[in-house]
């Protein structure tokens, strides 16, 4: 006897009816990127067609023209963090930051020693470096991360030996938004005269960052994620209290104090700078609109629909971001039922190596629930109007997709899917 | 990744989404996958024991929008046909009607699979003791 099921009729996308003041597809990835503001947009016009000049073309005004623009986005991000001037170096954008600040510390402190503590739910910027200095014979330990995302302070107490000489642990998690307890960490390496980098690239910008308050050495910054410019970001390096210095990893003239050679560029540091800027002036009552957003998403999606997990901390997490698993729905089937959305998902099927989140399975959440994880990164331009949306548009793909899925139906008749001997593929 | 034309159109109106009675001797279940892999499928069959036809299908997926496509499309392509003819059909006839991506080949394995599960079963019901033949691939 059949049991025919009722799907309710999934309209083409093109026909999904927006309310008003919503423009689709919407954009709710804001971890992945984030679109340029116009007024970022409007600083760095001028420099690729009228200042033009070489930034270290020290003899004539075009060049003077554009350094001034350098120096001016130089001050607005080290007023951003905390830093003097002389400690911003630029780079191509925070994968390099990473790279020099990890690198250029361990060949620069390689006498002293040969050990690095990380976290296993780090950026692959920061893993994969830490992967090839294993390569060149230093040796690594990666910190585990509690259920809720954090590391344990006492974990990284235990680690640290006479043979540390970088810890490098993110502020903000890319995938779950979780803040790491930065400036408990910072004070641990202090009192050892261990080196401490932070990988900010989520955080700068979003949350108070101060280098001296949380006692961080090194930081790296990036331009595409707080609607600055993509290509184009900057790594902090402590000057005093103590005195960090770090070897180059590109050779070529020996800019930026000798700590990254090459043109600089001028637009894209430009636009870094205003980014920077904005941010000083927004940054606390964009905090508040994006936590109340993102708290509105996350309770209206979970009002209607059982079975919804959080994926990390919900206290220590970054005001924009949401990430939560629906059981017994698979992560790009959702995505494509929500087409006119972007948001991204752990599932193994969407990254390119068939693997589900790393960091997801680092909580220990089982990988059938990693495979229906969802991130949503709420940004400057979304709206309470798109919030609403959204949600409803999840809500009604993943009841739809529920009728679909054969996991659901044995839920539903009471089978404990972890007893059930699936046949391996 | 975009999705071709005939993957979206399963996906938004896939066919034969629902269950048999598993309890029946004139149905075969197969269930393979799991969900750490995140693809489970469950393909079931009716089949008129007297003409061995497979008169009825039906499927629910766990999986991505290739993984609903490949089991929608092998509901629609079992039906009509008898047992034996069933069982040729191959995951690359999957791979082509649906212009799956490399990426997606798996997708299409896992429904040729249920395909040779369900029938196994079917058959198993039926106190036939030959096992489906896999084959090599």
């Amino acid at each position: 006897m059949s049991t025919d099921v009722k799907i309710p009729q999934q309209l083409p996308t093109t026909q999904h009816h927006a309310p008003e003041g919503v423009k689709l597809p919407i954009y709710m990835d804001n971890h992945a990127t984030t679109p340029m503001d116009p007024r970022v947009l409007e600083e760095v016009l001028p420099y690729f067609m009228e200042k033009f000049g070489n930034a270290a073309s020290r003899n004539h005004s075009f060049g003077w023209t554009a350094e001034e623009g350098v120096e001016t986005a130089r001050e607005r991000i080290a007023k951003l963090v905390g830093a003097t001037t002389k400690e911003i170096v630029f780079t191509s954008g925070a994968t390099e930051s990473d790279n020099l600040a990890i690198k250029g510390v361990a060949e620069m402190y390689r006498e002293k020693g040969n050990h690095i503590i990380t976290a296993v739910t780090e950026h692959k910027a920061v893993l994969d470096t830490c992967k090839r200095l294993e390569k060149y014979g230093y040796r690594v330990t990666y910190l585990p991360v509690q259920k809720d995302g954090l590391i344990d302070l006492d974990d990284l107490k235990r680690a640290m030996d006479e043979k540390t000489i970088l810890v490098t642990i993110m502020a903000a998690n890319n995938e779950i938004g979780v803040l790491q307890p930065i400036t408990e960490i910072g004070k641990l390496c202090r009192e050892r005269g261990i080196i401490f980098h932070s990988d900010a690239t989520q955080a700068v910008g979003k949350i108070p960052v101060d280098v001296n308050k949380q006692y961080i050495d090194v930081m790296s910054i990036s331009g595409h994620k707080m609607y600055g410019p993509k290509g184009v970001g900057a790594l902090y390096v402590r000057r005093k209290n103590p005195r960090v210095q770090i070897s180059a990893i590109i050779d070529g003239g020996g800019h930026e104090r000798g700590m990254r050679s090459g043109t600089l560029n001028v637009p894209g540091i430009v636009g870094l700078g205003k980014a920077c800027a904005l941010a000083s002036e927004e940054m606390s009552h964009e905090a508040v609109r994006l936590s109340g957003l993102r708290d509105r998403l996350r309770d209206r999606i979970m009002t209607r629909l059982d079975e919804v997990y959080i994926n990390g901390s919900m206290e220590h997490r970054l005001p924009g971001n949401l990430n939560t698993s629906f059981a017994y729905v698979e992560g790009e089937s959702l995505l494509m039922g929500i087409n006119d959305v972007a948001v991204s998902s752990g599932s193994a099927c969407t990254s390119a190596t068939l693997e589900p989140s790393y960091v997801l399975k680092a909580l220990g959440t089982g990988d059938d629930l990693a495979h229906s994880s969802i991130r949503f990164g709420i940004g400057r331009f979304n709206t309470e109007a798109e919030v609403d949306y959204v949600a409803d548009r999840i809500i009604e793909t993943v009841e739809r997709l529920r009728e679909l899925s054969p996991l659901y139906e044995m839920a539903k008749e009471g089978i404990n899917l972890k007893d059930v001997k699936w046949a391996a593929e | 990744m975009s999705y071709s034309d005939k993957v979206i159109d399963h996906y938004n109106n896939p066919r034969n989404v629902g269950s048999l009675d598993k309890g029946s001797t004139d149905v075969g279940t197969g269930l393979v996958g799991a969900p750490e892999c995140g693809d489970v499928m469950k393909l079931q069959i009716r089949v008129n024991r007297e003409t061995n036809v497979i008169e009825e299908a039906k499927f629910k997926t766990f999986g991505c929008g290739s993984a609903i496509a490949s089991s929608s499309l092998a509901t629609e392509w079992v039906k009509g046909k008898t047992v034996d003819e069933a069982l040729t059909i191959k995951n690359m006839d999957i791979v082509k009607e649906l212009s799956l991506p490399p990426v997606k080949i798996h997708c299409s394995v896992l429904a040729e699979d249920a395909i040779r599960a369900a029938i196994g079963d079917w058959k198993k019901k039926q106190g036939t003791a030959k096992p489906v033949a896999v084959e090599a691939k």
